[in-house]
């Protein structure tokens, strides 16, 4: 017999709950309940980060998580990201000003962290900032244009000036 | 102004940055039914026997279906455009579920299931019983006689012998006093990566079958389905979304002939295969291991007096891309340094490995470790510096290949060299690096690569395309010619826009998605061909478009063809630059005309019977730990003349992606397997070492813009080309700081400390004891 | 979706001792970074789980009444990094746990899952057993604490009474490990990000006063044997010993007579010799620097 569960959640902005098969992974619900395709499917074994959403402002591989530990967390992916009359936010628009896309599969895991990482108001290093998108593989890129985005955007929200 | 050349941002851009594109597995259909392969677990046996009644029992299974249910039809998975030359075909050697297993993981069988669990419950549920084979994994033994055997029409293994014999070698090297540089060199297995893994889906539609898939070569796929489930091309509808990524692996078949004959099991039902990544490793395709042996003879100037080269490219156990990919690394030795007696050899051998194809560089990356490591070595022997080496003996200007008619129009390698060597100051950094001591080492190298644009003369070049103008003065465009990531379609609206003559690049709406029932015909992306092939048909359907512009242009402003020319959106009378009327005006007016009503296109096909040269550099410096056996890339630089840019920004980034992957491929990345069975070891992106964020210095990519005489556009090949030179110049720099030479890739940890054993570089007193 | 058969989540401790002693074939999951990737790849396919993630309960740093630092199993790793009183008396465990494979895993990883996996190459188990860790369990019996060296018995099994209903509830740091004590973890990969340990080697030392001579020695490492493991016959070099460069020399090829790696396709054993004294070296070398000891 197959088991389910309510999950109770907040799913970018909006309280949500739905009747959750207890295998599922939170890829899956967000996927396949919620529609949100933008979690993408790399390896769903934690390895390549295409999955990565912020659950209460921490950035987890959503395939190796659980959907019913999603019960009365905060999520947000990237459909989340964009205002409501499909405004980019800072992060998003760097992202395609320094040419941070190619093929954009591993484009929303990235974005995600980097949400992270500039939510901190922190100055980081580049080497401190490679080694917090780490947990993103890109074959496109070679990383370069992606670490760019993420510290023009850092410098930018911290009013300094650019220092590339 | 010029729409080409500008660094437009993309045109997929906001979409990819909102998550809204959408994959295949984005369009998935609710109801797909989950199709999961059973692989072999052995790298060489025959099936006998499935026992299917264990998975036939689990709810939710639908149905099971094995190698001895698939029609007797074996298909070529290569995606080349179709030969009318039967000798020239691929080799078609696999069938949809195989009872001869020629690899670990080969297909043998399905399970159909209305859920992703029962799918895989019902895999792990079949018995298997095999007649164990022997097999072979490396590509020499596998020549000897007596090795197992994979094909019956290949004796020996060898799919494919070919030689290249330019003078007379073996008197040639009689000459005295020449100076013998001899080496070996090893390239290894690796995988594309592309973060997407491929997948697809089928279904039947009014008795047809359309494919869903993420996939390079939507066109080529339309006829390898039909070949490979026997039915007429026309039944055969393919679908190509976004792809996350494809590198050379999805420029084959496969799974979508598996997919597209479980949907016809299945009474037209959707049916999906999704790649997981272990399956992507070993069950699609990887690139290459390519063995070498150079020898070399120089004159005391440092001259090539002779050279000999011989290629033993690893297949695996299908054929695939086959030997087109050694052929074109045999190929590039003699251009790259032409020297006037020369014997080639390359064969291409079936292994019980998972079957190369294609993957970004085709031979290039292999070629270019051996060959550029070998004239280091060769630099050394003469006691020449590795650039002025390189100085005095790569191609020269002026150079014509006789086989593709290739020039080389400009001195490229001299000018990449030279702009290289400035930028990270290789004159200085030689001197300094001399005579170093200590356990922490730093070194610097170059390595150039060969490179030429699309596939003419071997196969068929052709591009078609077509062109709409809408009723707002925009226009639309498709061709088979795909986007997987590099960028193309940004570059063909920037192309399109600049030969109609529109305002912006954003006028032009390309059609991302390919559907054979609807584009125009293309071969899809591969060989580094898109922006030089579509170029051509893009300046000729827009030429056309044109034509129809003002010939209807003519009706209304009255005004002679030939008089009126369109710019920045408009028709223009010639003589004054007078303003007729907008293009959206011209459009409406046609569409609307009570007596006269045209919707304007414009639709043609272009054949390609050029080619053309793409050369370029890397420089890389490093700091090798000796004792700890590591090193570290410091910087790396790549100079590229890929003619005019069309749009710089788009082709850094691509630049950068090449050498990303060339960093892996020198020094990290490597599918193994075990020597006892034939498992694969690695297949997962934890073991298998790809590059992280934390593996990479900056990446420092430039170019030289040697305008191509051949392109409409003026450009040539860039996509490939950055994947080449990385691995050896880091090999280079390894041996310049160390003064160990490495002749196999990638030069990982497990390498370096056998390599400084061996130098004497590392010593450890308790390891004879330990014996 | 995973192959799962049944999932218990538990909500608290006692709950969750409760369901193991009902459940006693269920495989408890924390963070489920090792569980749900074997489920993924069929090893544990078809088992129960009994979650524990969700008892906040066993999260959390604090400095008990013994002193003792007590780390609840279920802190991630990342919590780990960023907790102060780690940060001030134990940073290098902090730093060992932020080498664990990537951002997002050290999000979801748990220190109780990377030890109760029984794995050779946690990250974290060479630093703990360098600092001589207790590990806490908790059953029907009640708490149960014994010393992190007992609780690694062979590869991939650790001293948990399932039959008692055992979970593990705590990592506790003695006061007399960390006490004035200063370390250091080098982890070898083959690459910087995204890996598993080919060594681990994690040394901390307590310098005499005058910080000429090392009073207390602790090296241990991972990978070097199937279980994470210590490296007493070096610690005994290193005892009672003055600080001196061919102090380094001996102490590191002292680690030759403890450590037994084996060959396999991640590394041979040769080269995991090798880097094992070499990077004794350079974490004792390190460690001595941290505690404020100069090398002559």
């Amino acid at each position: 017999m197959n088991q389910y569960k309510v999950v109770h959640c907040n799913i970018n902005g909006k309280d949500v709950e739905k009747v959750v098969d207890v295998r599922a992974s939170l890829t899956d619900m967000l996927r396949n309940e919620y529609h949100l395709t933008s979690v993408k499917k790399g390896c769903e074994v934690g390895e390549c980060g295409a999955c990565n959403v912020l659950i209460d402002g921490e950035a987890f591989n959503s395939c190796i998580y659980l959907a019913v530990w999603a019960e009365g967390k905060h999520i947000l992916t990237l459909e989340g990201l964009a205002g409501p009359n499909g405004e980019l936010s800072d992060i998003q628009q760097a992202f395609i000003d320094e040419t941070a896309i190619q093929c954009g599969f591993c484009t929303p895991g990235f974005i995600m962290t980097a949400v992270e990482i500039l939510n901190a108001n922190t100055l980081y290093t580049d080497e401190e900032l490679r080694k917090l998108l780490s947990g993103h593989l890109c074959r496109c890129t070679g990383y370069e244009n992606i670490l760019r985005a993420v510290k023009k955007t850092m410098y930018q929200r911290l009013g300094k000036p650019i220092d590339f | 102004m010029n729409k080409v050349g500008q660094s437009e941002v993309r045109v997929d851009g906001y979409d990819k940055a909102t998550g809204r594109t959408k994959y295949y597995e984005d369009r998935m259909p609710a109801d797909a039914l989950y199709v999961r392969i059973k692989h072999a677990e052995k790298a060489h046996a025959i099936v006998k026997s499935i026992d299917t009644a264990a998975a036939l029992a689990i709810p939710g299974v639908v149905k099971v279906l094995t190698c001895f249910d698939v029609p007797d039809i074996t298909f070529p998975t290569a995606g080349h455009p179709w030969s009318m030359d039967p000798g020239h075909q691929d080799v078609a050697d696999r069938k949809l579920l195989n009872t001869h297993v020629r690899y670990w993981g080969d297909d043998i069988a399905v399970v159909i299931a209305d859920n992703e669990v029962a799918a895989m419950q019902g895999v792990r549920a079949l018995t298997v019983e095999y007649e164990e084979l022997p097999f072979v994994l490396d590509v020499q033994k596998a020549m000897e006689d007596g090795a197992p055997q994979l094909h019956e029409r290949f004796p020996n293994n060898i799919l494919k012998h070919t030689s290249n014999r330019f003078g007379d070698y073996q008197s040639a090297i009689k000459e005295e006093g020449l100076i013998k540089v001899e080496g070996w060199y090893e390239t290894p297995t690796v995988q594309h990566c592309h973060i997407e893994n491929h997948g697809c889906y089928a279904y039947e539609e009014n008795g047809r079958i359309v494919v869903v898939s993420s996939t390079q070569i939507p066109h080529i796929i339309r006829r390898v389905v039909g070949q490979a489930l026997g039915r007429p091309w026309g039944d055969i509808r393919v679908i190509k979304p976004y792809i996350g990524g494809g590198f050379g692996n999805k420029q084959d078949a496969l799974y979508e002939p598996l997919c597209a004959w479980c949907t016809t099991q299945m009474g037209g039902r959707c049916v999906r295969i999704d790649c997981s990544r272990e399956e992507t490793f070993v069950s699609n395709r990887v690139r290459h291991a390519i063995r070498f042996h150079i020898v070399t003879w120089l004159k005391k100037d440092g001259t090539i007096a002779a050279r000999k080269v011989e290629c033993f490219s690893n297949q695996g156990a299908y054929a695939s891309h086959g030997h087109s990919i050694v052929a074109k690394a045999m190929g590039s030795f003699h251009q790259h340094y032409p020297c006037p007696n020369m014997e080639e050899d390359s064969y291409t051998v079936f292994t019980n490995k998972p079957a190369a194809g294609a993957m970004r560089g085709y031979g290039m990356p292999q070629a270019s470790f051996a060959d550029e490591s070998n004239i280091d070595e060769c630099a050394h022997a003469v006691g020449m510096d590795p650039m002025k080496f390189r100085r005095l003996n790569i191609m020269p200007k002026g150079y014509k290949d006789n086989f593709s008619g290739n020039v080389n129009y400009y001195d490229t390698y001299r000018e990449c060299m030279k702009k290289g060597a400035e930028i990270i100051d290789y004159e200085r950094k030689i001197k300094e690096y001399q005579h170093q001591s200590g356990p922490v080492r730093r070194g610097i190298g170059l390595a150039t690569f060969w490179y030429n644009t699309a596939v003419y003369p071997i196969s068929l070049e052709t591009s078609s395309n077509r062109m709409l103008l809408n009723l707002d003065g925009t226009v639309t465009m498709q061709c088979g010619e795909t986007e997987i990531g590099q960028g193309a379609d940004t570059a063909y609206a920037q192309m399109a826009a600049q030969a109609v003559g529109l305002k912006s690049y954003k006028d032009v709406h390309v059609v991302s998605c390919q559907d054979t029932d609807i584009t125009p015909a293309g071969l899809g992306a591969y060989a580094s061909r898109q922006t030089y092939v579509a170029g051509f048909s893009i300046k000729q359907t827009a030429g056309l478009l044109k034509e129809k512009i003002l010939k209807y242009a003519c009706e209304v402003t009255r005004q002679a063809v030939a008089n009126m020319d369109i710019t920045d959106g408009n028709i223009i009378r010639k003589g004054d630059g007078q303003v007729l009327m907008s293009l959206k005006e011209l459009a409406m007016t046609a569409q609307y005309n009570p007596v006269h009503s045209e919707h304007i296109t414009a639709e043609s096909t272009y054949t390609i019977r050029n080619n053309a040269y793409s050369f370029g550099c890397t420089f890389a410096e490093v700091e090798v730990d000796i004792e700890m056996c590591k090193t570290k890339l410091l910087r790396i630089v790549n100079v590229h003349d890929c003619g005019n840019l069309i749009n710089p920004a788009l082709a850094e980034a691509q630049v950068h992606g090449g050498m990303s992957m060339a960093i892996g491929y020198g020094l990290s990345e490597q599918l193994i397997f075990d020597e006892k069975t034939g498992r694969p070891l690695n297949n997962n992106l934890l073991d298998y070492k790809l590059s992280t964020f934390m593996d990479h210095p900056n990446l420092e990519a430039y170019f030289i813009e040697n305008p191509e005489p051949t392109s409409p556009f003026g450009t040539k090949a860039l996509g490939e080309p950055p994947a080449c030179s990385g691995a050896p110049a880091i090999r280079n720099a390894i041996l310049n700081a160390t003064g160990v030479a490495i002749n196999q890739n990638p030069i990982n940890p497990h390498v370096l400390f056998a390599q400084f054993s061996k130098a004497g570089l590392i010593n450890d007193p308790w390891q004879e004891k330990e014996g | 979706m995973y192959d799962m058969k049944a999932l218990y989540e538990a909500q608290s401790v006692e709950h969750a001792v409760a369901l193991r002693l009902e459940h006693p074939e269920a495989q408890i999951i924390a963070g489920g970074s090792d569980v749900l990737v074997q489920m993924r790849e069929g090893r544990r396919a078809g088992k129960e789980l009994i979650s524990i993630y969700m008892i906040d309960e066993m999260r959390g740093i604090t400095i008990d009444e013994d002193e003792n630092i007590r780390i609840g199993s279920l802190t991630s790793f990342s919590h780990i990094t960023r907790d102060p009183i780690i940060q001030k008396y134990i940073n290098v465990l902090g730093e060992a746990v932020d080498q664990v494979g990537s951002p997002q895993i050290r999000n979801i990883g748990t220190i109780g899952g990377n030890t109760c996996n029984g794995v050779t190459s946690a990250d974290s188990a060479s630093t703990l057993h360098a600092w001589e860790a207790i590990v806490e369990l908790t059953g029907k019996k009640g708490v149960r604490r014994i010393p992190i060296k007992d609780f690694y018995i062979k590869a991939g099994t650790v001293d948990i009474r399932v039959e008692d209903g055992e979970i593990q509830t705590a990592i506790l740091i003695p006061k007399v490990s960390y006490e004035s004590t200063y370390g250091h973890y080098i982890k070898y990969g083959m690459r910087n990000a995204m890996e598993i340990a080919s060594l681990g080697c994690s040394v901390n030392v307590r310098l005499s006063e005058d910080k000429r001579t090392i009073e207390r020695c602790r090296v241990a490492y991972g990978v070097a044997g199937p279980v994470p493991m210590r490296a007493p016959s070096a610690e005994s070099v290193a005892n009672g010993s003055t600080i001196s460069e061919s102090l380094l020399e001996d102490f590191s090829l002292a680690v030759l007579n403890d450590i037994n790696p084996r060959n396999s396709w991640r590394a041979s054993r040769d080269f995991r010799l090798h880097i094992a004294v070499e990077m004794a070296k350079r974490c004792l070398e390190e460690s001595i620097k941290r505690a404020g000891g100069v090398i002559e």
